[in-house]
């Protein structure tokens, strides 16, 4: 049985030694090199008696951070990654929930990280460069089991403290799995990576990559300021699989530039962690008729993605995109506020059971009790369930379809609102690319934002034509563009205090 | 070219941009603000900035932009 994540890569590294594993195109490490340097930063931080403990990252993209997460996991540790563009305070507060004693980063970033309050700051340079123990590192393997963490990453709490969420090999073992047989990712495929390391999200890159052999690119962030330069460099690597956030590829079709140029090696477009703009959609199908679209569905305290749903027919013009159906060892349940299942067709919280759970929040019980709990469905012995907060019901298909977020449904002039139905219902209008709707519960009142070219006064007229009176926005904004969260993800929070910063005028 | 330099402004009122000439090496711009601007100069210019000019070197700089601008604007 696999119970490590590191018998991954010794096994790739065994089969393919000479393969590039990850590259930012100008600079490469294969299989073998980060196997040898990985097992170097092992040992330097066992010998260092650091087991059990977190590990922080600092350094920008590169294949060298990747090959220290498999060394802190190697030293029987957990890692957690920062980024130099991190806000301060956020940072602080993660530093604060972990209190680390040790830290790696590269030449780059030495000097802010030497700011942190982090005892020992170790360069990437000089303990890469240690030679490996194969003795200790046997020792570490040898008392680990599949429920030690690998690491964690922090997700932006409702109250603006960051959660950290452990992830164990288990977890990330069982998701890998699910996640490469869903998608058919084999050794030939070449992914390019948008999403910062610092989530769970480029997991969906960096573990089949090392499961299977396969090659991730780490695309320069400047590239996704200019769709065409980013399609070339697509196309120069050959990228066959994209698993990106929804405003990456939005930010491609809306400027125009599939019209320009194909990205033609694509044939498998994985996207998610938001609500792909159903125009923008049809743009990205019609320009890659061949290619396979997949809509991901997942929060990362289910260690990554729990459901996906491959676009294998054409949706109807008001159909959502679904969810889909959850992965292979994952179950989905939706459950109503009275902890029963949802009825056919009614909609219940999205919660899910399985392996895939992650341990919960580090250093935060209370939080971790809120969001694990017992399956109500079951009284007869303990059984954790993860609560996402989310709504969904089932098609008529049996795909499962997300409704909103449970706290994103209102009550607004004694009617039972979802937020998102006022949003879809804009985003129908040829008019409007992006729309964000918030409820301002002070002034009692739904605040639509959006980008188009529609007047702010003229929407609310044409959204008359969609939306019953009581959820007509009471005042719409045009924005040049939504403001995004570190993840790519329309900023909700920071619009809604927009919203009650327009009440103050 | 005081146009331009109001729409840049209102977008980082810190930059000195009539002297800045690292836009986007400097990571001044990032990918909202070049969606942004182009679509601010699309309706202020009364121009099109196709997909194929969206590249470094003709947002690196205001003069850049300008340049940019007065071409499409004589097509």
């Amino acid at each position: 049985m696999r119970k490590n994540i590191l018998t991954y890569l010794e096994e790739t590294a065994l089969r393919v030694p000479n393969k590039i594993a990850f590259s930012t195109g100008k600079e490469s490490m294969t299989f073998g090199e980060i196997h040898r340097s990985a097992q170097s930063i092992g040992s330097f931080l066992a010998e260092k008696s650091f087991r059990g403990e977190p590990i922080v990252i600092f350094m920008d993209k590169h294949p060298r951070t990747v090959t220290s997460f498999f060394g802190v996991i190697y030293a029987g540790c957990f890692y957690v990654c920062l980024d130099e563009k991190m806000p301060k305070a956020r940072m602080d507060a993660i530093l604060e929930n972990l209190k680390p004693r040790a830290l790696i980063c590269d030449k780059k970033n030495e000097k802010s990280a030497r700011e942190l309050a982090v005892e020992h700051v170790f360069l990437y340079d000089e303990i890469a460069a240690c030679s490996p123990c194969r003795e200790l590192l046997a020792e570490v393997r040898d008392v680990q089991c599949d429920k030690d963490p690998i690491y964690v990453v922090f997700t932006s709490g409702s109250t603006g403290v960051p959660k950290g969420v452990v992830a164990c090999h288990r977890s990330v073992i069982d998701y890998t799995e699910a996640l490469s047989r869903a998608l058919e990712f084999n050794e030939d495929t070449v992914f390019a990576n948008q999403t910062p390391l610092y989530f769970d999200a480029p997991l969906k890159e960096i573990m089949p990559t090392i499961q299977l052999g396969a090659t991730t690119y780490f695309v320069p962030k400047t590239l996704f300021s200019f769709p065409v330069r980013l399609i070339e460099y697509l196309n120069e690597y050959r990228i066959n699989t994209i698993c990106w956030v929804v405003s990456a590829l939005v930010q491609i079709s809306s400027l125009g530039a599939l019209e320009t140029m194909v990205p033609k090696y694509l044939t498998k477009v994985a996207f998610g962690s938001e609500v792909f703009p159903r125009k923008q959609y049809d743009h990205w199908r019609k320009a890659l008729p061949n290619a396979a679209f997949f809509n991901l569905y997942g929060p990362t305290e289910a260690t990554g993605m729990s459901c996906y749903w491959r676009a294998d027919r054409d949706l109807d013009e008001e159909e959502p995109i679904p969810v889909g159906r959850p992965f292979d060892n994952t179950d989905i349940l939706l459950l109503t506020d009275e902890g029963k299942r949802a009825l056919a067709g009614e909609s219940g919280e999205i919660c899910i059971r399985g392996t895939c759970l992650t341990m919960g929040y580090y250093n935060n019980p209370e939080k971790t009790a809120e969001v694990f709990t017992q399956n109500p469905l079951n009284s007869a012995y303990p059984e954790r369930i993860y609560r996402t907060g989310d709504m969904g019901r089932y098609n008529e298909y049996g795909d499962l379809v997300f409704v909103c977020r449970k706290d994103s449904q209102i009550k607004h002039m004694g009617h039972r609102i979802e937020l998102g139905e006022i949003e879809s219902a804009a985003l129908k209008l040829d008019s409007v690319r992006r729309a964000c709707c918030v409820y301002d519960a002070d002034a009692k009142r739904i605040v639509l934002f959006y980008v188009g070219d529609t007047e702010e006064g003229e929407l609310g007229t044409q959204l008359a034509a969609y939306l019953p009176r009581y959820m007509l926005p009471s005042l719409t904004l045009r924005l040049d563009e939504l403001p995004l969260t570190d993840n790519g993800k329309i900023d909700r929070r920071r619009l809604k205090e927009q919203a009650m910063r327009m009440d103050l005028k | 070219m005081e146009q331009l330099l109001e729409i840049l402004r209102s977008m980082h009122p810190d930059v000195d941009f009539s002297a800045a000439m690292d836009l986007i090496d400097d990571g001044i711009l990032d990918s909202l603000d070049i969606v942004t601007l182009v679509t601010e100069i699309n309706s202020v210019f009364d121009v099109t900035i196709p997909a194929e000019e969206i590249v470094p070197e003709n947002f690196n700089s205001a003069d850049a932009l300008m340049a940019l601008i007065n071409k499409l604007d004589e097509e």
